[in-house]
């Protein structure tokens, strides 16, 4: 199983913070973006934005990231501390 | 040393801890704060989301990336998460060193840093409704300068 996370705006546009999906052949962080696009006209527009981060075990990271079983990807917008 | 938390600081006791080792000259700190405008909107507090787990090893990379720049002997970052009201500390920095010069670069760099790479995300209250705010080009610019400056 893969953990996804969602933060800040992206958590609450999808009003998910987190959910589990089932690790499929040569998947990606872009295959996850794709897969997770598919589930509804909201998530497509979501999980297409431009500025969109992933990072995988808790390291930003591209889209050609492969994933491994136990992997925790998470997605974000550009940070704004400090 | 780094944390991560939602009760405040007393900049007093940082400062205490930084300033008791008699190898180092310089102490420089840095505290950012609510203030009360963004882009002419009224800004009323805050509310300060972040990933746990990847913040601390965000922010102990940035402190390490300090580290193999400009000899400093103590570093204290602490960042809040939570709601905040306006005039609240939200981070503070603070760096000792034997010379000024690096203390104050390391300070800069590491806030810059901060700012660019370690995942918190700002939800501004304002008269008109909560905001999550969007990065700013020049956050981004500060941070490619050092990189740039750095690797010179």
């Amino acid at each position: 199983m893969i953990k996804v996370l969602f933060f800040a705006r992206l958590r609450e546009q999808l009003s998910t913070d987190s959910l589990q999906i089932q690790l499929s052949d040569n998947m990606t962080t872009d295959t996850i973006r794709q897969q997770l696009a598919e589930t509804d006209t909201l998530w497509a527009k979501v999980m297409s934005a431009d500025n969109l981060l992933v990072a995988v075990n808790q390291e930003v990271t591209d889209w050609t990231q492969q994933i491994n079983d136990g992997d925790e990807v998470a997605f974000f917008p550009p940070v704004t501390g400090g | 040393m780094i944390k991560v938390q939602q009760s405040d600081f007393v900049v007093a006791d940082e400062y205490r801890y930084l300033a008791n080792d008699n190898q180092d000259g310089a102490v420089v700190t840095f505290v950012g704060k609510v203030r009360d405008f963004n882009e002419g909107i009224d800004v009323q507090g805050l509310s300060l989301e972040h990933y746990p787990g990847m913040t601390e090893k965000v922010l102990n990379d940035i402190e390490k990336k300090a580290r193999e720049h400009w000899p400093l002997n103590k570093v204290t970052i602490i960042h809040r998460f939570g709601d905040l009201t306006l005039g609240e500390q939200i981070v503070f920095i603070g760096v000792t060193s034997p010379h000024r010069k690096a203390a104050f670069a390391a300070c800069e760099f590491l806030i810059d840093f901060l700012k660019t790479q370690a995942p918190f995300w700002k939800k501004e209250l304002t008269s008109e409704g909560s905001v999550w705010l969007d990065a700013k080009n020049s956050d981004d610019d500060a941070s490619q300068q050092w990189q740039e400056k750095l690797n010179d």
